[in-house]
This record gives C-alpha cells, structure tokens and sequence, in this order.
C-alpha cells in the first residue's frame, strides 16, 4: 500500500512539475507583456521599457529558457515572481486562492454528493416516475454550459428579486461590503450571495454523477453479492447501502478524479460572471494584462490541485476496495 | 463486441440479392433500424436536422445578413422586419444568431472528428505496442488530463486572430481526445489476444495495417458514439471559450460571443438572450440525445423500453 502510494506521488509530482513548465512556456511565449506599454502616453522610451520588463523577468527579448530558469529557480524556493504591476504574485494569490477553495468545494460536495444520492435512488427504482424525471432533468441540464447557466440563474434570481420586492438572491460578490449587521447578519449576507454560484457550479456536477452512479449502480443490484446479502437476512436497506452502493461508488470515485479539472473551470467562468475575486477571474483578467507569471502560477496551482484530486480519489479508491490495497 | 465475421461474410457476396429468409440482417441495418426505433434517437436526428437546415438555408429566408445593420431600430423586440428582434447594434438579431450557429455547428462537428481520429490513433498505437511506446503515449494522455484545457487555450487565445479558426479546431481537438484514448487502449490490449488478430499477425501482416484493418474497425461503435458526444463537448466548450472573447474573435460570431453580448442586455432586452442560448441548448440535447441512442443500438445488450 504505502510502495502503490509512493510511486504514485512520484508520478504525479513529474506530471505537476512538466505541465507547469510547460504552461509558463507557453504563456510566456504566447502573451505580449511589452503591448501593455505601447497605448501610455507619454510613450515611455524603449530603453526604459526593456528595463523595467527585465526587473520583471518578463522581457522577451532574454531567451526563453533563461527566462524560465529565473521563474523555475523562484518557485522552488517559494517564489511566484511578480506581476505586470510589480507586485508580488505571492501575496495577491494567497488572498485569492481562499475565496475559489471556499466555492470550489462547497461545489464539489454540494454536487458529488447530490449526485451519486440521485443516481442510486434513481437505480433503486428504474424506470420508475422519479428515474424518468432525473434522467430528463440531468439530459437537460448537461446541455446547458456553465456560462449560459450562471446567467439563466441571474435572470431567474433577479426576476424573482422584483415580484417578491425584496432581495432574496444576491447576485455580484462574495458578501456585502460595510455590512453592520452583527454576526447572524453577515452569515445570512454570505449564503445570499452564495447560494447562486454554487448552484451554477454544482447542477452539472449533480447531472453528471448522477448518470454515471445510476448506470453503476445498475450493474451492482443484480449481481449475486446483493442476492446473497438478502439472503442471509439483511434487510433490502442494508444490503443496498452497505453493499450495493460502497461497490458501485468504486469507479465513480475513480471517475471524480477525471471531473475535478472540469470543476476548476466552472469555478473559473463561475467567479467571472458573478464577480467573485477568485483565482479564476484573476485568470482571465491576467491573460488580458498579459501578466505571465499570474498566469504561470494560477496554471500551476491548477495542476497541482487535479492532483491532489486524484491522489485522494487514489486514497478513496484503496480505503473502499481491498483488492488496490493487496497490489 | 463486434461480428466482424458477418460483415466480411456480406462484402464477399455482393451480388446475391438477399431476399432469403435465412439471411442474417447485416449489423448496420440492424443499428439503424434499433436506433430509429427509438423515440429519443429519431426525435434527436430530426431536431438535428432541423438545426442545420436551419443554420444553412435559414440565412436566405432573411433579406438582413450578418453584417447588415439597421439604423432605423436599435435594441427592438422581435417584429415583422426582424423575426427575433435587434441588437444595441441594430444588428439583426435572426441573422447573426443563424451565422453563429453556423460557425459552431462547423466547429464542433471538425473538432470532434479530429479529436475522435487522434483518440483512436493514440490509443490503438499504444495498446498495440507495449513497451516505450505504450508507455510514452500514456503518459502523454495523462499529461494532456491533468493541464485544465480552458486553460492552456485561453493562454493561447492571442494565437487565434482573425481567420485562424482552423487552429482553434485544431487546438479544441487537442484537449477532447484522452479519456477515450484510455479505453480506446484497454480494448486494443485485449483484441490483440484474439484469434483473428494473432491469425493476421502470423501470416505476417504489418501491425500498421493490423491496426487500420481489424483492430480499428472493431471499435468503430466506440469511435462513433465517441465522435458524436465530442461534438456536443466541443460546441460546449467553444461557446465558454467565444464568451470570454478567448475563443471566435470579432467580426466573426459564434454562440459563445452571442451569448457574451446577449446576457449584458438580457434583463431587459430577453430576445438578445433567450433566442442564442435556447438554440444552444436544443442543438446540444439534440446531439447528446443521438450520441446515447446510437450507444443502445450498437449494444447488444442493452433494453430499453420505449
């Protein structure tokens, strides 16, 4: 078990340590940090420009790799080098990266477990009222991006704003600034303004476990285990939560590992349309400033993020099958 | 899986006209007729069809194009002289929603055949040789699935200027194709253990052709059904690209850059919203609802009431 783990890390730590390369690779060679001087007026001089770009470790007129030494040598020692603006991107990140774990997985318990719920209920009873209307609402919902969405949901939300006269959903933000409403206040403020974005994020999330738990779940109850588990005198719920589902949950966890990336992007257009200062937003906003080293660091972050994803669905999948735990 | 047997049986009797009542159905006409037979694949292809007759011969109906703008009626509700309205533009809004489609119809349909083609490339190869090229290419697939692909094609947005969408495609492609390159393997591993691909291997048939003559053919209701629910995939992630101004850049429109300038005006100006994004959903269901009837049919054990 702990040899299984260790090569697995080792792989995972040679797969975070070439996709972050190669994202500064590309970012660097694809965005143009010297056109964010060309529109100033007064135009600063060219020698001034390179300077400044250089201090910044942003000039592309060093060669590429040397460029990418400088960053490499700073994030190994903890440093994410700064931004287009000088700042460090330590700081503005740090500050950032809690609001997008906050939604990210609020999201993704929120939607995991909701899903393999609806999916195993659905499997309990195929082709009943409920199997049929889940299968229709998850079609349904899987056909709807993240971003067509999340704008669905601000129209809803500000539809139902105006008939009922008071603000039930809070649309842009995190929470209400300069809010003096003691604690529960602030509390209620919080899922006001919470409850949208990770509706938006974690419908499709649901959608999609569900399908998946169903049809797993599916193959699970005729098998003879289940039989056999009735048969000594379990009762039908036992026998299907203690055997049925921790059997069918295998390859969904397995699966989870797969969708957790696809939750990082929703959390990306997610921020940006509901105006959450989140890492994703910062993504988007950087790739447009050209600011290589935010991009850099947010790409690692990333990566390093699916991967402990996939570690834990690793974990999980060792913890719920003896089977991994013997190799 | 397959009946490769029954197929190779059919082209060597071309001219027999099968009339006998002991001839076996060929596979693809039992497909057809299992996935027609089902109501959500033939309500599908038809909405599908609808679609691209749509997109295609819709813009004619019209007398507005695309580009045309109407100076006489900004931001007006859906009239007689504009079906679905017009934008703060005074474009019309019919007119471009169709040319939107268009370009994301296209977009999706060539990024999902090129993912589905590089899928079963990659994975057949790397099924079918073990060793360093097996291991080179799953590590390249893993590689591929752990950099979020919004991602890498955001960074390389500045790359797509204007009439380089054929690269977007391309680069769309290039982040679709791994989790069915990963099955696309396991089923090459375990097809080469059988008889009739050993039997090629010893009369000495080159492994390029074994792989383009049994190995391939024999996945092809995985490839199919892979490529249909790729384009479902690759619309969906063109629109979230386009809508961030990463993916279709002006003066082309897709759904995505629609939806973008659509949802600013939305609240009170529903036709700038609610026309592209319910085309978008009806497209995307519509295909989704092809890709899991095709998945029935070509399965031979599955029963679904209907």
């Amino acid at each position: 078990m702990a040899g299984f783990l260790a090569r697995r890390l080792l792989n995972y730590l040679v797969l975070v340590a070439v996709a972050a390369s190669l994202a500064y690779m590309l970012a660097a060679t694809a965005l143009d940090p010297r056109s964010n001087y060309a529109d100033r007026t007064p135009k600063p001089p060219p020698a001034v420009i390179d300077a400044q770009l250089t201090a910044l470790n942003l000039n592309d007129q060093v060669p590429l790799l040397e460029r990418y030494a400088v960053w490499a040598g700073g994030v190994l020692h903890g440093d994410l080098g700064k931004s287009v603006t000088g700042s460090p991107v330590n700081d503005d990140i740090a500050r950032r990266a809690g609001v997008t774990f906050r939604l990210v997985v609020l999201g993704m318990i929120v939607g995991s477990v909701g899903g393999v719920l609806l999916g195993a209920l659905a499997a309990v009873r195929q082709y009943g009222w409920f199997d049929r209307v889940s299968t229709a609402l998850s079609f349904a919902v899987l056909a709807v991006p993240v971003v067509v969405l999340a704008n669905m949901l601000i129209l809803f939300a500000t539809w139902l704003n105006d008939r009922l006269g008071t603000q039930v959903f809070l649309v842009s933000g995190e929470y209400t600034g300069g809010l003096d409403t003691g604690f529960w206040g602030s509390v209620l403020d919080r899922i006001q303004h919470l409850v949208l974005p990770t509706a938006s994020l974690s419908l499709a999330l649901v959608a999609v476990f569900s399908r998946y738990q169903r049809n797993m779940m599916l193959d699970v109850l005729g098998a003879d285990f289940v039989r056999t588990a009735r048969a000594k005198g379990l009762s039908r719920r036992a026998a299907l939560t203690r055997h049925a589902l921790r059997t069918a949950l295998v390859p969904v966890m397995t699966y989870f590992a797969f969708t957790f990336g696809a939750l990082l992007t929703g959390a990306t257009f997610t921020e940006k349309i509901f105006g959450w200062h989140g890492l994703g937003e910062q993504l988007i906003n950087s790739i447009f400033t050209n600011d290589v080293n935010t991009v850099a660091a947010i790409a690692l972050l990333a990566a390093v993020a699916v991967l402990c994803a996939s570690l834990a669905s690793d974990l999980l999948h060792a913890a719920l099958d003896p089977r991994v735990r013997a190799g | 899986m397959t009946l490769p047997e029954e197929e190779v049986a059919e082209e060597l009797t071309p001219g027999v006209p099968g009339r006998g009542p002991r001839r076996a159905p060929s596979r693809g006409r039992v497909v057809v007729r299992r996935f027609l037979g089902s109501r959500q694949g033939a309500a599908g292809l038809a909405v599908l069809v609808v679609m691209f007759l749509l997109a295609f011969a819709g813009p004619l109906l019209s007398p507005w194009s695309y580009t045309d703008r109407d100076f006489t009626a900004f931001l007006q509700p859906p009239s007689a002289s504009h079906w679905f309205g017009t934008l703060q533009t005074g474009a019309d809004v019919y007119a471009v929603t169709l040319r939107g489609m268009q370009k994301s119809l296209i977009v999706g349909l060539l990024a999902a055949l090129v993912s589905t083609a590089l899928a079963a490339l990659v994975g057949a190869f790397a099924g079918y040789f073990p060793g360093w090229a097996d291991r080179t290419l799953t590590w390249l697939t893993d590689l591929l699935l752990v950099l979020p692909a919004f991602l890498i094609l955001a960074i390389m947005s500045p790359v797509f200027g204007e009439g380089t969408w054929a690269l977007f495609v391309l680069m769309l492609a290039l982040f679709l194709w791994m989790v069915t390159s990963k099955i696309v393997r396991s089923m090459t591993v375990s097809l080469k253990r059988r008889e009739f691909i050993q039997a090629a291997r010893f009369m000495g048939v080159r492994p390029v052709t074994i792989i383009f003559r049994h190995v391939l053919p024999n996945l092809s209701s995985l490839l199919i059904v892979d490529a249909t629910l790729n384009v479902s995939a690759a619309i969906l992630t063109e629109t979230s690209l386009s809508y961030f101004g990463f993916g279709i850049q002006p003066p082309d429109v897709s759904f995505g850059t629609l939806i973008a300038d659509g949802s600013k005006t939305a609240v009170y100006a529903p036709w700038t919203f609610w026309f592209v994004a319910g085309l978008l959903v009806v497209t995307v269901l519509a295909v989704n609802l092809v890709g899991d009837a095709l998945r029935d049919a070509f399965d031979p054990t599955s029963t679904r009431p209907r």
